[in-house]
């Protein structure tokens, strides 16, 4: 147990301009009551809130610009194209990739992981070949290695982690032989809220002739994100983490390595002719990108990018450093609390256990008080393993939470523990 | 705070901290294992089933303090009963969870039980609740050959 430290001090914000409630004006679910109480919603890891400006862009889409893209020569259809090729024309900006044609659209982080380990692992990986991923990734940078290693006869290595969910890595670099084909690192672990150093992991990664993939789902609402100075070769995030709808996410990747890989699903759309006897395929990115797309939630993402930039990322970033320094305070003050996921450089989550008391109990306590954390596994089976605990509740930070509320989760806690005690 | 109230009455909190029949048994007859997957409750439980009587029921595992509660209730309730009262108790025990939540079920054979009914305002712990009874159904049916289930 963490030892006593002195009660915690309101935090002098590096940009004292930052006018968080201001900005959660801007987010019309945030003033909604639960059980009579105001929201608190700590669950940003597992989804984001939306702006006002996100909502309506996607209203207006629907009521204005509704069209299918790509095909029509009449107006609406080169409105809805022009706002969705748009849309990534921003995500490019925003991750700072060189090229539109190395942004592909998806469903989510889990479809552009999925696509990489299919397209490119499918192709080209063989029976004796090593993919290296880390022992704290959510199972969306797990399970498809597994299937491709099963389909293709390559095997999976793991890098191990210390107590305080940080990468051993000295054994990383052991991990990685001659074999090592691809390397997946999560930039940010949804459960320990470890910063992975993964500008390093590239680099070492490249070093021994391999590519790697960044899992950035929880990265990208948090800091800027800027794939050429990464030097990423994959790049891939959801678009409702980051304050744009569900259903859409972005896969990045160097143009010279998607040229290069077969397509991932077959449809309209990512062709360029079909016959029977022959298809031949579309051009990047279209060739990723089968069937009609989420044109809404494209335009969405867009507008939640413009709105974040808006915001300014390095504010968000300042802001979230200094609550989340607040935030572990208070909760280390709590007797019988364990964080879980103490590394050096965090992000935004503040995973715990409590003596005595079961994380969905503690989730149940906190809801009657309108606080909504996620109990559970979050998709990191391995990382409970790993600490011998079934589950941790975790509570996760945005740029539009305040002290007060983390005040609230502390004294929810305190309740939870009286009442169970 | 009423509705976490009626979840959390005195009985069951008293159940969590201190759970009955909470330990191995050695000399079982049956033995299954259930593991609530959304939330991490797993529990072992013990059966001993002679002429058809259930004549010692125990459990071990880690779980919240529904699954656990419940489960501590259900091995006092199943002491003694035959293998066809244990099922029809399973499904007079599903009615107090389920149902209209401002209703008070009325299974008076259910005694001490009933307290479980504050479940019906929250439906995501009906299967917290369910997985020590779902697990003894699997040990009832797998006489001597432990089995896992969900």
């Amino acid at each position: 147990m963490a030892p006593l430290t002195p009660v915690a001090e309101r935090p002098q914000t590096a940009s004292p301009s930052f006018d968080v409630e201001r900005l959660r004006a801007d987010f019309p679910i945030l003033h909604r009551p639960v059980h009579g109480r105001p929201l608190i919603y700590l669950d940003n890891a597992a989804t984001t809130q939306k702006p006002r400006a996100v909502i309506d862009t996607i209203k207006r889409y629907y009521e204005q610009e509704n069209s299918n893209i790509h095909r029509g020569v009449y107006t609406l259809s080169q409105e809805a194209t022009a706002a969705y090729e748009g849309a990534r024309e921003k995500v490019r900006g925003f991750i700072n990739a060189a090229d539109t044609k190395e942004i592909i659209f998806t469903r989510g982080t889990t479809e552009s992981i999925n696509l990489v380990a299919s397209s490119f692992g499918r192709s080209r990986f063989k029976p004796g070949d090593e993919i290296v991923i880390t022992g704290m990734e959510h199972h969306s940078n797990i399970v498809p290695w597994q299937l491709i290693c099963e389909q293709t006869g390559a095997v999976l290595r793991v890098v191990p982690f210390n107590d305080r969910g940080e990468l051993l890595m000295d054994q990383f670099e052991k991990l990685l032989t001659p074999r090592t084909r691809l390397v997946g690192v999560v930039h940010v672990s949804n459960s320990l809220g470890t910063v992975n150093p993964v500008r390093q992991i590239i680099q070492m990664a490249h070093e021994h002739g391999a590519v790697a993939l960044v899992d950035g789902a929880q990265w990208v609402a948090h800091g800027k994100t800027d794939v050429r100075s990464l030097d990423a070769d994959f790049y891939a995030f959801s678009g409702h983490k980051l304050f744009g709808p569900t259903g859409i996410g972005v896969l990045f990747g160097k143009k010279a390595l998607l040229e290069a890989m077969p397509p991932y699903q077959g449809g309209g759309d990512m062709i360029s002719s079909v016959t029977f006897e022959k298809t031949t395929y579309n051009d990047l990115p279209h060739k990723f990108e089968a069937g009609t797309p989420h044109i809404s939630g494209g335009i969405g993402l867009g507008a939640a990018i413009d709105y974040l930039q808006d915001v300014g990322l390095d504010a968000i970033g300042n802001y979230e450093r200094d609550l989340l320094a607040y935030a572990t305070a208070r909760l280390t003050e709590i007797p019988g609390l364990r964080l879980v996921g103490t590394a050096a450089q965090k992000a935004s989550v503040l995973s715990f256990v409590l003596e005595h008391i079961h994380p969905h109990d503690i989730g149940q306590a906190l809801d009657a008080r309108g606080i909504a954390v996620r109990t559970g596994h979050h998709c990191c089976q391995p990382v409970m393993d790993r600490f011998r605990i079934p589950a941790t509740a975790r509570a996760s930070l945005a740029f539009y939470n305040k002290t007060t509320e983390v005040d609230a989760l502390a004294d929810g806690i305190r309740g939870a523990i009286k009442m169970f005690a | 705070m009423t509705d976490l109230d009626d979840l959390y009455q005195d009985l069951i909190l008293d159940h969590t901290r201190r759970p009955r029949n909470f330990h191995k048994m050695p000399d079982a007859t049956s033995m299954a294992d259930g593991h609530n997957r959304l939330c991490g409750d797993k529990l072992r439980l013990y059966v001993k089933v002679i002429g058809g009587v259930i004549q010692d029921v125990a459990f071990e595992g880690d779980g919240c303090s529904i699954s656990k509660a419940s489960a501590s209730m259900m091995t006092e309730a199943m002491k003694g009963k035959t293998v066809a009262e244990a099922e029809a108790l399973y499904e007079k025990f599903h009615t107090v969870l389920t149902g209209p939540p401002d209703e008070t079920p009325d299974v008076p054979e259910l005694g001490k039980l009933a307290a479980f009914s504050g479940v019906r305002k929250f439906p995501v712990r009906v299967k917290c609740a369910t997985l020590a009874w779902h697990t003894l159904s699997a040990a009832l049916k797998n006489q001597g050959e432990p089995v896992s289930t969900e």
